[in-house]
């Protein structure tokens, strides 16, 4: 029972702290240089974040090289999807932008008035700064949703700029390194965006589902949400202009949950316009 | 001579191949998630790793293993360090059953791949939660462990037959 209890402490031992051949570091050490690493990096230790700064400029770039052949296989294997649903995706175009022309008219009277009575109320905000990205990792891990783009500080990026595909949001900047940036996507188990659903102006919380989809949190059973209903920014909290478009409801038939279906394809995005936005002056 | 050094070169390429894969394979983080697989995804570096470093640890050193770690972190956007922590203990796991095995067969090996990635996932994911407040969706971490579980004997196998080519039918 004793030699067996004795083999067991050596075989750790050996384990932590032998050097195979052509070692440099025991496990030991390493081990205890990654808990060094994690440890200062939870207290913000300055020369670990201009560690984790230089790694990031050297890892993104190399990524993406790396990733050429993958993104090719992927971007002819999309190609082909697409074309088996070319006819039925153009039919569909078609009477949607039928639709769209007549309700076009009418929109643009309303519009105009809002922007006039914002004003008056001293809440409309104009893009301050707007930069043109383009994609270059967006690796869906199944723990973490988020993008790599091509522009950082150079460019004047900053945390917290909201990011927007054509004119739908998709994240915000949460990581900005010198020549690249990170956006956590709307769909990330993390991210949670003050939201009004309309019609109706109900205040709600959209919290990402780590899937393709969102959630709506904090809101009373007792609101007549419809299914269908569309998801804006709020505007509270003043991270974001109120009133980007985001997403549509769909009422789940089975627990009534309200799952938010993105406008934007966050699997698609290839250009993305991170903008910042201030009050307009008088 | 120049024949020679050609053959060189390559025997050194097909030598490094597993850390090379190792590294293409955290940069490149390759899941097949573009294939939008709803239960599918699978950890390819702890497979390398584990495999690798017990059959032969030569193949990997273990402070590239140690600055993999640290690009998987800057790929996947967790906190620097933590997939380090993770991937070294595979090769402490790994070193552990090396010592301990008389007579190697990868079903054994492969059990016992199933414990270790159990208690790194673990402590790994218990770090993420516990210190660093990220949220995470179990059900995705529960079928992320049986793919990789499942595969390894499926590459376990692949590597194996790479192994009799490149550096022979020595050790463990």
């Amino acid at each position: 029972m004793e030699a067996s209890r004795d083999d067991f402490i050596i075989a750790i031992r050996s384990a932590f702290l032998k050097k195979g051949n052509q070692q440099r570091f025991s496990l030991g050490v390493l081990i205890f240089f990654s808990l060094l690493f994690l440890v200062l990096g939870k207290i913000n230790f300055a020369p670990i974040d201009f560690l984790k700064i230089s790694i990031r400029e050297i890892v993104y770039r190399s990524s993406f090289i790396v990733s050429v052949p993958e993104n090719y296989i992927k971007k002819t294997y999309q190609t082909i999807n697409n074309h088996f649903t070319f006819y039925k995706d153009y039919n569909q175009v078609k009477s949607e932008i039928e639709k769209i022309k007549s309700k076009n008219t009418a929109d643009n009277f309303l519009i105009e008035e809002n922007k006039r009575l914002k004003k008056i109320i001293g809440d409309y905000l104009v893009e301050k700064e707007e930069v043109v990205a383009k994609v270059i990792i967006d690796k869906n891990s199944p723990f973490l949703r988020s993008i790599i783009i091509n522009k950082g500080s150079k460019n004047n990026i900053k945390l917290g700029m909201a990011v927007l595909d054509r004119n739908y949001l998709v994240g915000k900047v949460v990581e900005v390194n010198y020549l690249t940036s990170r956006i956590l996507l709307l769909s990330d188990l993390n991210s949670k965006i003050p939201v009004s659903i309309e019609p109706g102006g109900y205040q709600s919380i959209l919290s990402g589902t780590g899937k393709d989809n969102g959630t709506i949190q904090y809101l009373k059973e007792n609101y007549p949400v419809e299914d269908g209903s569309i998801i804006y920014t709020s505007g509270s909290g003043g991270i974001f202009k109120a009133g980007m478009p985001i997403g549509k409801i769909e009422i789940s038939k089975t627990n009534k949950e309200m799952n938010v279906n993105f406008f934007s394809d966050f699997s698609q995005l290839r250009f993305l316009k991170i903008i910042s936005f201030k009050k307009e002056a008088k | 001579m120049d024949k020679f050094t050609k053959a060189s070169i390559f025997n050194s390429l097909l030598r490094y191949a597993p850390i090379l894969l190792l590294f293409i394979s955290v940069l490149n983080e390759f899941d097949f998630n573009y294939l939008e697989l709803k239960y599918f995804s699978f950890n390819f570096p702890f497979i390398l790793i584990f495999y690798w470093s017990l059959k032969q640890s030569e193949a990997l050193g273990y402070g590239l293993v140690f600055i993999a770690g640290l690009f998987n972190d800057v790929v996947t956007g967790f906190p620097i360090g933590v997939s380090s922590f993770a991937y070294l203990l595979i090769c402490v796991f790994s070193a552990y059953l090396k010592n301990i095995t008389l007579r190697p067969s990868i079903v054994k090996d492969w059990i016992f791949f199933a414990v270790t990635i159990l208690v790194v996932n673990s402590l790994m994911y218990s770090i993420l939660v516990l210190f660093f407040s990220l949220h995470l969706d179990y059900n995705d971490l529960l079928v992320n462990l049986l793919f990789t579980f499942f595969l390894y004997f499926i590459f376990a196998n692949i590597f194996e037959i790479y192994k009799k080519l490149v550096f022979g039918s020595s050790n463990v």
